[in-house]
């Protein structure tokens, strides 16, 4: 099951960043290649012709594509330690429709608060605060969304909270008024190590959201 | 304990006819639930409260939703006749297309059938070609996806053994999938049909083509607006 693990990565990505943390949860030793996007490695080329995007894991040689299916693989292969998806059938696909909501519903909503302005902006607001209320009404009192425990859904949405002090601040919203138990939520899942050490400082993304957000709209 | 097994959905969801394929092939009753979209039943708005969608799975009265968790959650309760493979490798593989399938090719065949204009129309033509090569690619010389017998992305395939052709004729644009350009895909399409737990599981396609003449074009556009 070893063997060599690479990870295509970037930094402030908040897909890789879920690989990363599923790879130290299990323990596992990679090598991560940081990709420059506007200069994409012909590795990175070849191991994902179709979408031409990090995260890609090369395992043993061996290309998967697409941040989750990338997490459900690592936790089918490395199963004897930290399961990240739950055992029973109907918990598993409850984890697998919540994180499938991370992407459908959190991400684009996500996107149009730094990326867009005036009404597209307000909008894409909206809907953002609308899907963290969601998911804060799927968390409930639970200490994390898999239970007593860390687990896939909290993996695949926790690394959006690196991005919160860009959102709060290019889109002037104050997400810890406006949900609080995902705060406290998130706050607790950086006392976990492999999170902590994988999330990178809000502020540093910050500065570079700023820099992308030139790229998007003119002000 | 006896088991309850229904499904919320539409004769003519895609993804309804997904888990419909499945459960026929794993010989699992069920009851069919139709619904009326255009006034939801307070059964479904209770069982898929987030989307409010077809379909919903609702086994001993918990509810799955979205079509490819709710087929990995049917395999991996009933385990006859398998639809995902063994090696993780394999499986990431798998759900790596499915999820091409539905991000990709499904807007891509919209676009093609109703986009705004003929320009738009034919460059979104062009596209689908592309992802369909790469789906030519991916078959090589097997039979199905799956292998000698249908699997997951088979099932998911069905966007493109039967939902493209009907659209295509629906919208009055020209077959993209000739054997021509995609033969091992053409060769697909016609054992896929041939299986049971498929093609008895489609639409009525005369049925099917003149409700997408008068939706088709609400289907881009509702597509557009989530986006």
């Amino acid at each position: 099951m070893a063997g060599e693990v690479v990870l295509l990565d970037f930094w402030p990505s908040m897909f890789a960043m879920r690989v990363r943390i599923a790879l130290a949860e299990k323990g596992i030793r990679y090598e991560s290649k940081e990709e420059d996007l506007s200069n994409k490695s012909p590795l990175l080329l070849e191991m994902n012709p179709i979408n031409k995007q990090i995260p890609v894991l090369i395992h043993n040689g061996k290309p998967v594509c697409e941040s989750l299916i990338i997490v459900q693989y690592i936790d089918e292969v490395w199963n004897d330690k930290s399961p990240l998806l739950p055992s029973d059938p109907y918990q598993r696909a409850q984890a697998r429709f919540w994180a499938d909501f991370v992407d459908k519903k959190v991400s684009g909503a996500a996107k149009k608060v730094w990326s867009t302005k005036g009404e597209e902006q307000e909008a894409g607001k909206k809907e953002f605060l609308e899907a963290l209320k969601t998911m804060e009404g799927e968390l409930g009192d639970k200490p994390y969304f898999g239970g007593e425990t860390f687990g896939y859904v909290d993996l695949s949405f926790i690394t959006f909270y690196s991005w919160f002090h860009a959102y709060e601040v290019l889109g002037n919203i104050n997400i810890e008024a406006e949900c609080p138990k995902i705060i406290t939520w998130a706050k607790r899942c950086m006392q976990k190590e492999a999170v902590a050490k994988t999330l990178p400082d809000q502020k540093k993304v910050y500065e570079f959201v700023v820099q992308l957000r030139k790229m998007f709209v003119s002000e | 304990m006896a088991e309850e097994v229904l499904l919320f959905s539409t004769w003519f969801s895609i993804y309804g006819r997904r888990v419909e394929m499945a459960l026929k092939l794993k010989g699992i009753e069920y009851k069919f639930i139709e619904e009326d979209l255009t006034n939801k039943s307070p059964s479904l708005l209770k069982y898929n409260p987030v989307h409010k969608k077809v379909p919903v799975l609702v086994h001993n009265g918990k509810p799955v939703a979205e079509s490819l968790v709710i087929l990995e959650y049917i395999d991996e309760t009933w385990k006859n006749h398998p639809i995902l493979p063994k090696h993780p490798y394999e499986r990431a593989n798998t759900r790596f297309w499915a999820k091409f399938i539905d991000e990709k090719c499904w807007p891509a065949i919209l676009q093609a059938c109703w986009g705004k204009d003929q320009k738009e129309r034919e460059k979104a033509a062009e596209e689908l070609s592309k992802l369909l090569q790469f789906l030519e690619n991916e078959l090589k010389g097997k039979r199905f996806f799956g292998g000698e017998t249908i699997g997951l992305l088979d099932i998911a395939g069905n966007t493109i053994g039967y939902w493209l052709g009907v659209f295509e004729e629906a919208a009055g644009v020209s077959e993209l999938l000739t054997r021509e350009k995609f033969p091992k895909l053409f060769n697909w399409v016609n054992e896929w049909l041939s299986v049971s737990a498929i093609k008895e599981n489609l639409p009525p396609r005369d049925k099917h083509v003149a409700f997408m003449r008068l939706n088709g074009q609400g289907f881009w556009d509702d597509y557009n607006a989530s986006k």
